[in-house]
């Protein structure tokens, strides 16, 4: 990987909160690019995703907000029901536009505009999961010249998203936990060599 | 999204609209917007933007469908029941101290809003005093909120969110089933005055004591949400109340110190008393 990655986005549905657990416990206290995370969950209740994730004491975990600036070294999550969108001013927008593949938040929706607006400068990652979406998201950030990433089958708890996403993007980088982890520690030290 | 689209097309028809229709999407948060224009091309048969708006242009009835994903639609009544839960018990009893009460529900789609605010004003027998002003900028949408028909199936949630907020009726007692329709109760639509009101392009109509903006500003860049906001200042009397959507706030806004904060969880704002 040459180019610097300034922002990291994760899709993923059953069996990714485990892996995102394994992973974000594993990423260095200066982890310079900002990473958005998709995860379908109910849309009832007030979502506990950022304090559950809010183990690592060096990292900023947090629920996106609309037109929120994104800062590096900061994971934010979409807050329930509602679409996570990345504009091209590198804020985030929310909408409550109407559901992909029955979900809301959706991975497609993030990675989409993620990929129009950051390019080459992107990488998506594609978890666990038992629906089809993030394949058509993924597929767009290969497209834009970012970095594609799917857990591999062999890790994954389900492997229809994953298997989907590795269907529109046959060339992304397959990683396990150790792996993913591994990945993103390698774009964190590469940002930090080119002094970003 | 099928259609790829660039920015210079989006740009290009949205002031293509402006120039002929007077509608400015221009300030609206541009990446919502592209997929909405994108799902536009896909169902709209068109392969390019451009060629969407040449057909825009040149077709009025093209451009209605097209206003159709331009602006959003979703809304429920009593979305967030706390936020309802909360214009009960601490915002209607300050509210009541008016002889008259004037509410604005601005982008009030397919009246939802409009409706659950007649009935929450109903319920504190402060409806009879009271004028709803529900405004959008899409005449399908003003003409649906204004019939006050329902999908019948779409009024058991909203029946729940009623009881969560607090309702002390039943939502039944507000409107008659009628075939697969619930049509809400004339004596609520005649509280209502339905009207066109663009927040890009529109001034204040109006002194008011509430204004509800939900879930509106999301698709406004920050330029057009100040624009908004300040509106709704004006607006305002002195201490007047400004509901926002449960994930919209003043924190990005150069017109927050305009507001205090009545109650932070439900995004409710009080205006200051000019100085």
């Amino acid at each position: 990987m040459k180019r610097p990655i300034d922002l990291v986005v994760i899709g993923g549905s059953a069996g990714a909160i485990e892996v995102l657990h394994r992973v974000i416990e594993r990423l260095p206290g200066k982890f310079g690019p900002a990473t958005a995370i998709v995860v379908h969950i109910p849309a009832e209740g007030p979502s506990l995703l950022a304090e559950i994730f809010n183990t690592q004491p060096g990292l900023k975990v947090k629920l996106a907000e609309d037109k929120e600036p994104i800062a590096g070294g900061t994971i934010y999550f979409a807050p329930p029901d509602y679409h996570l969108l990345v504009e091209k001013s590198g804020t985030f927008a929310l909408s409550l536009d109407e559901r992909v593949h029955f979900s809301r938040p959706a991975i497609d929706v993030l990675f989409e505009s993620a990929a129009d607006a950051y390019g080459e400068r992107l990488m998506g990652v594609i978890l666990s999961g038992a629906n089809v979406d993030g394949a058509a998201g993924l597929k767009a950030v290969a497209a834009a010249g970012g970095v594609a990433v799917v857990q591999s089958l062999e890790s994954a708890e389900m492997i229809a998203m994953p298997a989907a996403a590795l269907g529109e993007v046959p060339g992304s980088i397959e990683v396990d936990v150790a792996g993913l982890a591994e990945l993103l520690n390698n774009c964190a030290q590469q940002r930090a060599d080119d002094g970003r | 999204m099928a259609v790829p689209i660039a920015d210079l097309e989006v740009r290009l028809l949205l002031e293509a609209i402006f120039d002929r229709y007077h509608y400015d999407f221009r300030s609206y948060a541009m990446a919502s917007l592209k997929r909405r224009l994108g799902q536009a091309c896909d169902h709209l048969g068109a392969t390019t933007l451009s060629g969407l708006q040449e057909r825009v242009l040149h077709q009025p009835e093209s451009f209605a469908e097209l206003l159709q994903y331009l602006t959003v639609q979703v809304s429920d009544m009593f979305r967030d029941p706390e936020f309802f839960r909360v214009l009960r018990e601490q915002v209607l009893p300050v509210l009541a101290t008016y002889p008259s009460i004037k509410v604005w529900v601005a982008g009030c789609s397919t009246g939802e809003e409009a409706y659950s605010l007649a009935i929450l004003l109903h319920e504190q027998q402060l409806l009879d005093r009271t004028i709803i002003y529900a405004t959008d900028i899409n005449s399908v949408s003003l003409r649906a909120a204004a019939s006050g028909v329902y999908d019948i199936t779409r009024l058991r949630s909203f029946t729940e969110n009623h009881r969560r907020s607090g309702g002390s009726g039943s939502l039944s007692d507000y409107y008659h089933a009628s075939g697969g329709s619930a049509i809400m109760d004339a004596a609520l639509r005649r509280k209502i005055t339905f009207s066109d009101h663009s927040l890009a392009t529109d001034n204040v109509f109006s002194e008011v004591h509430l204004v509800t903006c939900r879930n509106v500003l999301i698709y406004f860049d920050l330029a057009l949400q100040e624009r908004a906001l300040n509106l709704f200042g004006e607006a305002l009397v002195d201490r007047g109340f400004l509901g926002l959507g449960s994930k919209e706030s003043l924190r990005f806004s150069t017109v927050a110190p305009l507001f205090t904060e009545f109650a932070l969880a439900e995004r409710i704002y009080r205006r200051k008393a000019s100085s």
